[in-house]
């Protein structure tokens, strides 16, 4: 991969040993990635993969363009919804299933985006939320989605008509692969000339439009790309849990995926993946505590805005650059 | 008139009569907000669970203290006020020097927490609590329940008074001159911090009164403001947060609008709202009362 459009290379650091370190660290988690379910339960590993694509996803926006959505649970349960349909209804192939889900929120994500980006800042989150609820009150009512029951049962066929994935095993390798083609997407997009006109966006929007960038448009394409990649990670995980519920179009899911993101560090490229898999983490030992759940969700969220906004990933790149003075802040 | 198209009066007034209900809880939501908004930067998440709280409050006075409707409809408000201003002191202060979302997602956080403790103690379901008016009057075309009658006239009652409080006397003219230059105001000798402190105590226990007059027309439920409180989300930018009567004319409307599509068209009843929410965004971006800022 490129490195010329990386903050490194434009702030004249050393971009070749930067990027050497960044290619042997990158397959270095690809190959913990790969040995994981030794260790771990598969099933599991795919919730927290699935959660960490659709927490990158929505960081594309909030991190990136400065956009906080409070309705990405819409694209994540709508393209659910749709894969879960097709699937078991249709009797189309998981792969298929997915590519439905994913140009259903991103169509989605398009009707949603002209509403929402026509609003800036807080009007933007309250906009969103409204949409979703809209959404989820549609999906509620609507014959395909089982209403309270959602779409249960949907079958594992086989993937590309060859790979079973009836074994969990199999399944979490195809996952893996969904999740790297995603995450790859973000990585470039964020770290190519669309992704620094989004930047500057982020950091003075005036001055963007000023230089002639047609802002709205680049909001468009990013909310829409984050739309589809938060399809992506929704279809995913109707196909392992082999549902679709209503939980995924919730409002609570909105929250969650924020909390993801905030934790692990918004506006880092690895910070939603680490927060995901701490709140997954979490919500799996605290299964059994019902409502406290909520509430401890809540003191975290508390606790990461007073205390340490950067989140997780944030703070250790805010200490590695204060190490080294004058060094950037990689993302 | 009605016989044509197929809707008795009755069912007809008596869900305009519920919509105008909601809309005085819209409006008087919408409007905490607003101030809180104009003054803090702070968009207040918490709102819905502030209303919950306030329901609840009426409730834990009746049942644990033996202290009927009328003294909760007083002494609750201000309980939630309190412990809003003990927030804002505490946690939302630290904020108002960063993007505004902060303050949003620390109030998202707060919701949760109260939420997820009223669920914990008192389960999801709904606790009753009994009508303090019962009775009513036969209008002829329709029965006009007591209680329901009081909630709209005590409800416009108190939007009137925010509204004359905030634009026609000498407190409100230091609010609005603390919402445009709060460094100006402050530079009058006038303590700008603990005004903060009070107009978000106030917007609170605005939404605390919402939900003691909630409580008897609904039932006290941990999950009533979250539901709630996107709707007037939606209000909000409906109306723009610019106009403290914008924000009382559109809680009205559409809460009669919404009554209205129960009427005719109930399968649209939960959407109808948001439905407006795009087209208005479409058409007037900035809101019906809203003026970009």
């Amino acid at each position: 991969m490129s490195t010329t459009s990386s903050p490194a290379a434009l702030a004249g650091g050393p971009a070749s040993t930067g990027g050497v370190l960044r290619l042997v660290g990158a397959a270095i988690a690809l190959a913990l990635l790969i040995a994981a379910p030794l260790a771990i339960y598969p099933v599991f590993l795919m919730k927290v993969l699935c959660f960490a694509l659709f927490a990158c996803a929505f960081n594309l926006l909030l991190g990136y363009v400065g956009l906080l959505s409070f309705g990405h649970a819409m694209f994540f349960g709508g393209a659910a919804y749709i894969c879960a349909h097709a699937v078991k209804n249709w009797g189309l192939t998981p792969e298929l299933g997915i590519l439905a889900g994913v140009a259903f929120a991103a169509l989605l994500g398009l009707v949603a985006g002209l509403l929402a980006i026509r609003r800036l800042g807080i009007y933007f989150a309250m906009v969103t939320l409204a949409l979703a609820q809209m959404f989820f009150f549609f999906c509620l009512q609507a014959r395909f989605t089982g209403g309270e029951d959602g779409l249960q049962g949907v079958p594992r066929r086989a993937v590309f008509g060859l790979i079973d994935i009836t074994k969990d095993l199999n399944l979490y390798y195809v996952v893996l692969a969904i999740f790297v083609i995603g995450f790859a997407i973000i990585y470039r997009t964020i770290h190519s000339p669309f992704g620094q006109v989004l930047k500057a966006i982020r950091e003075n929007e005036p001055r963007a439009i000023s230089l002639g960038y047609r802002v709205n448009q680049y909001k468009l394409l990013a909310f829409v790309l984050s739309a589809a990649l938060a399809g992506l990670a929704g279809a995913t995980k109707a196909i392992v849990f082999q549902l679709a519920s209503l939980t995924d179009v919730a409002w609570q899911m909105s929250g969650e995926v924020i909390l993801m993101t905030l934790v692990g560090g918004m506006g880092t490229v690895l910070g939603p993946v680490v927060g995901a898999g701490i709140i997954v983490t979490m919500q799996n030992y605290l299964a059994g505590f019902g409502e406290w759940v909520l509430v401890i969700q809540g003191v975290i969220f508390v606790v990461v805005v007073s205390l340490f906004r950067r989140g997780l990933v944030g703070e250790v790149i805010a200490l590695f650059s204060r190490q080294k003075p004058g060094a950037p802040a990689g993302h | 008139m009605f016989e044509l198209l197929g809707i008795a009066p009755q069912a007809l007034f008596g869900q305009l009569l519920l919509g105008l209900i909601n809309g005085a809880f819209y409006a008087i939501l919408s409007l905490g907000l607003a101030v809180i908004f104009g003054l803090l930067n702070v968009i207040n998440f918490t709102h819905g669970a502030q209303y919950m709280m306030g329901a609840f409050g009426a409730w834990m006075l009746l049942n644990y203290v033996g202290i009927p409707f009328w003294g909760a409809l007083v002494l609750s408000p201000i309980i939630v006020a309190i412990i809003g201003m003990v927030i804002e002191r505490t946690l939302l202060r630290r904020l108002y020097h960063l993007d505004h979302l902060y303050g949003l997602l620390l109030t998202f956080g707060l919701g949760l927490i109260i939420e997820g403790l009223f669920r914990r103690q008192y389960g999801s379901s709904g606790l009753p609590y009994n009508n303090p008016l019962p009775g009513g009057t036969n209008l002829g075309f329709m029965f006009l329940p007591n209680y329901r009658a009081f909630v709209v006239v005590f409800s416009l009652a108190i939007c009137i008074g925010t509204w004359f409080v905030i634009e026609r006397t000498k407190l409100g003219s230091y609010l609005r001159a603390a919402t445009e230059r709060p460094d100006l105001v402050q530079a009058f000798g006038i303590d700008v911090p603990r005004m903060i402190t009070l107009t978000y105590g106030f917007g609170v226990g605005l939404a605390a009164l919402a939900g003691v007059l909630a409580a008897p027309a609904y039932q006290v439920s941990p999950t009533m403001g979250s539901n709630l409180i996107i709707v007037v989300f939606a209000v909000v930018v409906i109306g723009g947060m610019g106009s403290i009567m914008g924000a009382i004319v559109t809680g009205f409307g559409l809460g009669l609008v919404e009554g209205l599509t129960k009427v005719f068209y109930p399968e649209a009843s939960s959407t109808v709202i948001f439905v407006i929410m795009a087209i208005v965004l479409l058409v007037k971006p900035a809101g019906l009362f809203g003026t970009v800022k």
